[in-house]
């Protein structure tokens, strides 16, 4: 095994068994949010394999990062015990839950089973493909009006968020 | 190759981590000892020699190593040991992508001066940084103790805030480097360029002088606001006074590491003066030219000295100038730093915020739109 196939197996490892981590630990909100991290950052790693390095960046910056650190800021902030959870009121949560992963299972069994695992020597990428020249090109000439389209529905966003967290409007 | 990263990696732990971090401390306590008309550190002796009180960075290791390591009762346990641990290696990792010098030519190879020359240097750093957040947010939860409780939650929300701002405020040197990557910056810097040039070319002013008014083409010319609003963000993000909320002596008594003794605290406290010096790298690479001497390109470094000597020994000659003049920027911004941490006093939480998000930030987006305008008319 070369040395990038061994990381991609530590890592995808790591990832998984954070993952479940994350689902099963429901003593724990912290250390569920942290497993998350973990999972992100392993995701990050696995795409530094694949050399996406924007892709593993952006992972690691925003998702392992920014989203996760505001997660473990609310539930730090609540300070969730066991008690808030009656463990009677989830069955249909739950059982929804485990119709929606087993339907996801089938479905990426399924594909699976249709495409071939080993598709024969990709076609070289060109030069700095994925990286965050071509990125911001694409984004800023190509999709430029969808970019400033999510970026108004962003402020809309953002001033919602301000009407509803602020209770007296001056 | 192997050789090549493991000689990389030994320098940046040596040098670096293990050499020039403990002898901050030292700074520290002089420059506030000056500061305040104290002597400071100067008791510390191996057989009645002090060497100007530096070995009391060395008495401190000792101590914290040999101190107790204490576990509070009812504190996560696992949490709580590892929460230093996520602190200090992404401060140790970020050394990896800093230039200390440029790429150097002896013949047919070539040696370049930078752990891990990546095009997305400056990401890489930024994301390591978001990691290193978990760890104080997570020691703060772990402690079972409310004053700790109440640094971590602090601390997130401070650090997510300038994290953002952080960010934004160097967008302004991406634009006019057109680059990410450290070396590349650094390199972009070893030249000069009229001050007063745009006199000359919008207003068509043939004035003398102006060729001859040249300064380094350092970014914190280019970008004065970015430099003192990069430098206020990232010393924000560092959690030192003037921004230490998260620590709070008098409010919180030491916040998120209160629980912590022994070599844990230590990593904490490390931790925090090998990021001074991460951030004086960094000022210094984006804003202050990096390794480059001020107005002696690389070329005319080597070009003058191999007219004595011969090019390999002018290289090498060459390269010892770059690394101190990098060095001695360093320092300069750890003195910076140490300057303004001792004279300003801490802000309240609320200015903290409030000066992230309604001063830095729109002042940053500012400057982005202002710097893709100059540029525009500059090249298009």
């Amino acid at each position: 095994m070369t040395v990038e196939a061994i990381l991609f197996y530590v890592f995808g490892i790591l990832a998984v068994v954070s993952a479940l981590g994350m689902v099963l630990n429901i003593r724990n909100t912290v250390a569920s949010a942290m497993s998350l991290v973990v999972t992100m950052v392993s995701l990050g790693a696995i795409y530094l394999l694949l050399e996406a390095y924007l892709v593993a960046v952006i992972q690691i910056m925003v998702y392992g990062g920014a989203i996760v650190v505001l997660f473990l800021f609310v539930v730090m902030l609540l300070n969730l015990s066991t008690d808030e959870f009656p463990p009677g009121k989830q069955r249909v949560a739950k059982l929804a839950v485990v119709i929606v992963g087993v339907a996801i299972l089938a479905q990426v069994l399924v594909a699976l089973g249709q495409a071939p695992l080993l598709v024969a020597q990709p076609e070289a990428v060109p030069e700095g493909f994925g990286g965050y020249r071509q990125l911001g090109l694409s984004l800023y000439t190509d999709y430029v009006l969808l970019v400033e389209m999510v970026s108004l529905l962003l402020l809309a966003a953002i001033v919602g968020a301000l009407i509803l967290a602020k209770r007296k409007i001056d | 190759m192997l050789i090549e990263a493991t000689v990389k990696v030994l320098f940046i732990l040596v040098v670096m981590v293990v050499g020039i971090a403990p002898v901050i401390t030292w700074i520290e306590r002089k420059q506030s000892a000056l500061m305040q008309d104290r002597i400071g550190a100067n008791r510390a002796d191996v057989g009645g020699i002090t060497v100007l009180g530096l070995l009391h960075p060395a008495a401190d290791v000792i101590k914290l190593m040999t101190k107790e390591d204490v576990v509070p009762e009812g504190a996560n346990r696992v949490m709580h040991l590892l929460s230093p641990l996520i602190v200090a290696v992404p401060a140790i990792s970020a050394f990896a992508v800093i230039p200390y010098g440029g790429v150097y030519r002896f013949g047919d190879t070539t040696l370049n001066l930078v752990g891990a020359d990546i095009d997305w240097g400056l990401l890489y750093i930024f994301a390591i940084g978001s990691i290193a957040a978990y760890g104080t947010v997570i020691a703060g939860w772990s402690s079972n103790n409310n004053w700790s409780m109440l640094g971590g939650l602090r601390a997130s929300a401070q650090l997510i805030s300038y994290e953002v701002t952080m960010g934004l405020t160097v967008v302004g040197v991406f634009m006019v480097f057109e680059t990410l990557r450290l070396s590349d910056m650094a390199l972009a810097q070893d030249t000069t360029f009229r001050l007063f040039g745009f006199l000359d070319r919008f207003f068509g002013l043939d004035w003398r002088w102006i060729d001859q008014v040249r300064v380094p083409a350092w970014g914190i010319f280019y970008q004065p606001l970015g430099f003192l609003m990069f430098l206020t963000a990232i010393m924000a993000e560092n959690k030192r006074p003037p921004f230490d909320i998260p620590e709070g002596e008098s409010e919180i008594i030491a916040g998120y590491h209160l629980e912590y003794s022994g070599m844990r605290f230590g990593l904490f406290f490390m931790s925090e003066f090998i990021e001074i010096i991460i951030i004086a790298a960094l000022t210094a690479t984006i804003f202050l030219g990096g390794w480059a001497v001020p107005y002696l390109s690389t070329d005319t470094i080597i070009g003058g000295i191999s007219r004595f000597f011969d090019v390999g020994f002018a290289t090498c000659l060459c390269i010892l100038i770059h690394f101190s003049t990098f060095m001695l920027k360093v320092f300069a911004m750890i003195w910076v730093q140490m300057l303004l941490r001792w004279s300003l006093p801490r802000f309240r939480y609320d200015q903290v915020m409030s000066l992230c998000w309604k001063i830095l930030l729109p002042l940053s987006i500012a400057n982005i739109f202002v710097t893709g305008l100059v540029l525009l008319w500059v090249k298009g």
